[in-house]
């Protein structure tokens, strides 16, 4: 019996055997695997387990975190939240992340290997560093300048700093609450579904996300574009356009908004938003110069991140004539983002160098010091130096003395361009009000702030849409409280 | 290998007359303060990361473990000295563990607090555990009840098939706010039966019977008859009660104890290939069953259908999230399984938390445990306590692997206690008894042979 006894011993250390090789399958082998599966709740009870480190304006959290005693137990909350939405972005339990929640993510999570001195400590206690904080380049001032100035609009305004590319106000109009998609449950899906459902469209970033017909504000790229190439050497000179101006190549004859343009000078046509004198610099310069200069601005890159992902904006490369002299003044196909335009007057503002635009100024650890810089750096030049400062006259004549006289703040040089763009089919659109500008106090050598405007109010009667009286009153408001504070 | 070696080795001596052998009852004593040790540092360790601070029922825990090991010392020290002096820390350090793994999930399931009805439940398994030590002086006197024991055994597994069911099956008696499990007591009392009938009954049974061919030969079936009836009545009645695990576990125990007292494989391998087409018949008519094995072989199944996770998937996602060392008692999220956390999926919990390297400890407890049962089994010299002590340590062996085969993907899930971890009373008790069995077989295995061997 002692023989079958023993065998009974060795089955079972059989059955120990096989219970371990598998619990080792199963906790080593397989554990990945099981972690990633989407139906298991671990990640989000741990993700959600601490409070969210805090996104910073001017150095005071917009942000916040609240116990909610449920699963995933820490909710976000915002203060101001419409104000900063387009910022913010929002931090949901059940729809994720977007804007700076969603690319400063891992720090604000405590996930980031930058946010623990010991990050292999943490690896081996299983424990996680508190979530860490961004600290964003947006000015409150200014921010709230621009939401006023939107109030009761469709629009938004992006204001950057010419120098450095801090993105300094980043307004969508209308805007919606981020706290209402926080933490999970009934409300939280109601709230999402009617923010899609909404025809307003408050969760479109409209500042980077939403491309508009840039309209007479692109003539600024085009006379950059023609002084660069040597096309116009003397902004004074005549240009000898007839207006209206045929379209090369057809009989369609391009018109203009105002009187005075026929034979006008460019200083003369961007002054006053000649549309034929611009189109037909268009063309002398060619699609190649053209779209050269365009592409020196920005326009048709696709990877522009400020963190967050930003529009392309177009500029056709394969065009006949006549489309490019209608590009040439901002129709056709051509469309920009306004933080796209704000980098056009950010770059005559800057003497023709082109500083990459960013949103995050630093991020930090629980205790304030310091996990990442934002990066400063440069796009390269998209003008000459003497071009630029060509620019920056002719843009302050149009707010002394042009379209763009709303525009002006007492005692601080601005120089702006006013746009009117037409868009839908057959231009049946209500068109949209562009305001392009920048500004410096008096004896400061640099403007401090440059800053775009767009408008789609489609309650405006269409006769009063225009640069001039609906974008640029909100750009000097923008401008003023970026003067104001320094 | 092992198998094979044995199988070529020369049956081994029985062992050297033990006389003189150590009492070894100061490492038993050294070995339980050990074990007392882990267990209220653990429930300490459980109360400060889940509260932060040290949990109220500290001092309870901690004298009622104390004082439950040194009472189950005594009486071992006292009516069974020459014991294995492992088998009492085992089943303390299981049933501490238990006890804090149990405490841990309460702190999450706030409206179902078990930890003080389990440490109730150990408290009366450990002083039957000192009864049983204390009054039963000779395993031998079991013999005699063998058919008083079968009849309990199956009157006490027929009793719940008229009460209602729980979760499916009929397996529950509830009574007066308590309820037990009898089909886990009927387990020692079949054991006893099987041991006791066999033994009796081993000399017809491995020379006698009609040769069938080669070197099979049919059992005679006056000898067979009586303990097959029985078996198939047991399994029967509980595949009526839906108590699947309990079958497996009572076939498993009958093949291995006809094993044992007859050494006959071909009649091992006809009757698992039966018990195969038993389970086929049972898994095509059953759809609890079905269901049972359709989970087993995709257990995500229900995740890709849009159902969100099962059972087995949960258990799954617990043991992965533990990974090689564990997120630290407290620090799982093992809740998540729903139903039965404590009891049938408690060791997702000690996967999640303790880890792989926890969880294997663990085990391993129950391999030394199960062992040594084997080694009393081996040591002793009469027929009826060698099979009691295998099929005693068989039921411990199979409970284990069934339970945590189970929980982790390897066989399909049958519910079962796992011993001394699971919150049940029944199992805890009847736990304990085994382990007193266990101590009682291990002193007369080890006990001194007294000059001259009094006449069977």
């Amino acid at each position: 019996m002692i023989r079958y006894i023993r065998w009974c011993a060795y089955f079972c250390a059989l059955l120990l055997v096989a219970l371990l090789v598998n619990l080792a399958r199963v906790q080593v082998w397989e554990s990945a695997a099981y972690g990633a599966n989407p139906a298991n709740k671990r990640p989000a009870i741990e993700r959600y387990a601490e409070p969210r480190g805090d996104i910073l304006v001017d150095g005071r959290p917009v942000t916040g975190s609240r116990d909610s005693g449920q699963l995933l137990r820490y909710e976000r909350t915002y203060t101001n939240g419409p104000l900063y939405a387009p910022v913010t972005g929002f931090s949901s339990q059940i729809y994720g992340t977007s804007f700076v929640e969603r690319a400063e993510d891992a720090v604000l999570s405590g996930t980031d290997p930058g946010l623990s001195a010991f990050p292999l400590w943490y690896e081996l206690a299983r424990g996680r560093p508190a979530g860490g904080n961004a600290a964003t380049t947006v000015r409150s001032g200014m921010q709230r300048a621009a939401y006023a100035g939107l109030a009761g609009k469709r629009g938004a305004v992006a204001a950057v700093e010419p120098a450095t590319g801090r993105i300094l106000a980043l307004v969508s109009s209308p805007s919606y609450d981020p706290a209402a998609l926080s933490g999970t449950g009934t409300k939280v899906k109601a709230a999402w579904s009617a923010l899609n459902a909404d025809p307003a469209r408050p969760m479109l970033n409209r500042a980077l996300r939403e491309t508009y017909p840039p309209g007479s504000t692109f003539k600024i790229v085009t006379a950059a574009a023609a002084l660069d190439a040597g096309v116009v050497t003397d902004v004074d000179a005549p240009t000898r356009t007839p207006d209206p101006y045929p379209l090369p190549g057809t009989s369609t004859l391009l018109p203009n908004a105002g009187t005075g343009c026929e034979d006008a000078s460019m200083a003369e046509a961007v002054q006053w938003s000649c549309n034929t004198v611009m189109a037909k610099i268009g063309v002398q310069v060619g699609l190649r110069g053209m779209v050269d200069a365009a592409r020196r601005f920005g326009f048709n890159s696709e990877g522009l991140k400020v963190p967050s992902w930003v529009s392309r904006s177009n500029f056709d490369t394969d065009m006949s004539q006549d489309q490019l002299a209608l590009s040439s003044i901002g129709q056709f196909n051509t469309t920009a983002t306004p933080l796209q335009m704000a980098m056009v007057a950010a770059a005559v503002a800057n003497g023709g160098e082109l500083a990459c635009p960013y949103l995050v100024e630093r991020t930090t650890q629980d205790d304030g010091s310091q996990v990442r810089r934002g990066e400063r750096r440069s796009l390269g030049r998209a003008m000459n130096p003497a071009t630029a400062l060509r620019l920056q006259e002719l843009m302050v004549k149009v707010v002394e003395n042009g379209t763009g006289r709303n525009a002006a703040i007492p005692g601080a040089v601005v120089g702006g361009k006013t746009g009117t763009a037409q868009h839908g089919v057959g231009n049946a659109g209500t068109p949209y009000a562009w305001f392009i500008s920048w500004a410096r106090a008096e004896g400061t050598a640099l403007p401090q702030v440059a800053v775009a405007v767009v408008v789609e109010d489609a309650s405006a009667d269409r006769g009063d849409i225009s640069g001039n009286g609906a974008a640029a009153p909100i750009a000097r408001a923008v401008m003023e409280a970026a003067l104001a504070t320094g | 290998m092992t198998a094979l070696t044995a199988k070529v080795a020369e049956p081994a001596p029985p062992p050297p007359p033990a006389a003189g052998a150590p009492k070894r009852r100061g490492t038993e004593l050294t070995l339980l303060a050990g074990a007392v040790l882990i267990s209220v540092l653990g429930h300490l360790h459980v109360g400060l990361t889940t509260t932060g601070h040290v949990p109220g029922t500290a001092a309870r825990y901690a004298t009622g473990l104390c004082a439950a090991a040194l009472l189950a010392h005594l009486a071992v020290r006292l009516r069974a000295p020459y014991a294995d002096p492992l088998l009492l820390p085992i089943a303390v350090l299981l049933n501490g563990l238990g006890l804090v793994l149990i405490q841990r999930l309460d702190v999450t399931t706030p409206g179902h607090l078990t930890a003080g009805d389990q440490l109730l439940w150990s408290a009366l398994g450990v002083a039957l555990f000192v009864l049983a030590v204390a009054l039963l002086r000779d395993h031998r006197v079991l013999q005699r009840y063998a058919y008083l024991s079968v009849a309990v055994a199956l009157s006490l597994m027929l009793v719940p098939v008229f009460f209602p069911a729980v979760n499916g099956a009929h397996i529950w008696i509830r009574f007066a706010g308590l309820s037990f499990q009898p089909g886990e007591f009927a387990k020692i009392l079949l054991a006893v039966f099987f041991a006791s009938y066999l033994a009796a009954n081993r000399t017809a049974l491995a020379l006698t019977g009609r040769r069938l061919f080669w070197k099979l030969r049919l059992l005679p079936g006056r000898v067979l008859g009586p303990i097959l009836a029985i078996w198939l009545i047991s399994v029967g009645v509980l595949v009526l009660e839906r108590d699947l695990g309990t079958s497996l576990l009572f076939f498993g125990l009958f093949v291995i104890m006809l094993f044992t007292a007859t050494g006959r494989i071909g009649w091992i391998a006809i009757g698992l290939l039966l018990a195969g087409l038993g389970a086929y018949a049972v898994e095509t008519f059953e759809p609890h069953v079905h269901s049972r094995v359709n989970d087993w072989l995709n257990p995500f199944a229900s995740i890709e259908r849009g159902e969100g996770p099962g059972q087995l998937a949960q258990s799954l996602f617990a043991f992965g999230a533990g990974g090689l060392l564990g997120a630290g008692l407290g620090h799982g999220q093992s809740f998540l399984i729903g139903f039965a956390a404590k009891s049938d999926f408690i060791l997702a919990t000690a996967g999640e938390e303790l880890g792989l390297v926890g969880l294997a400890a663990i085990l391993l407890l129950y391999g030394l445990l199960v062992a040594r049962g084997f080694r009393a089994g081996l040591a002793l010299r009469d027929p009826f306590g060698r099979l009691l002590a295998t099929g005693l340590a068989s039921i411990v062996a199979l409970q284990v692997f069934v339970i945590a085969g189970g929980v982790t993907g390897l066989i399909p899930l049958t519910g079962m206690a796992m011993p001394f971890l699971a919150q049940g009373g029944s199992s805890v008790v009847t736990n304990w008894i085994i382990v007193a069995l266990l101590v009682r077989l291990s002193d007369s295995a080890r006990r001194p042979r007294p000059a001259k061997e009094p006449a069977e």
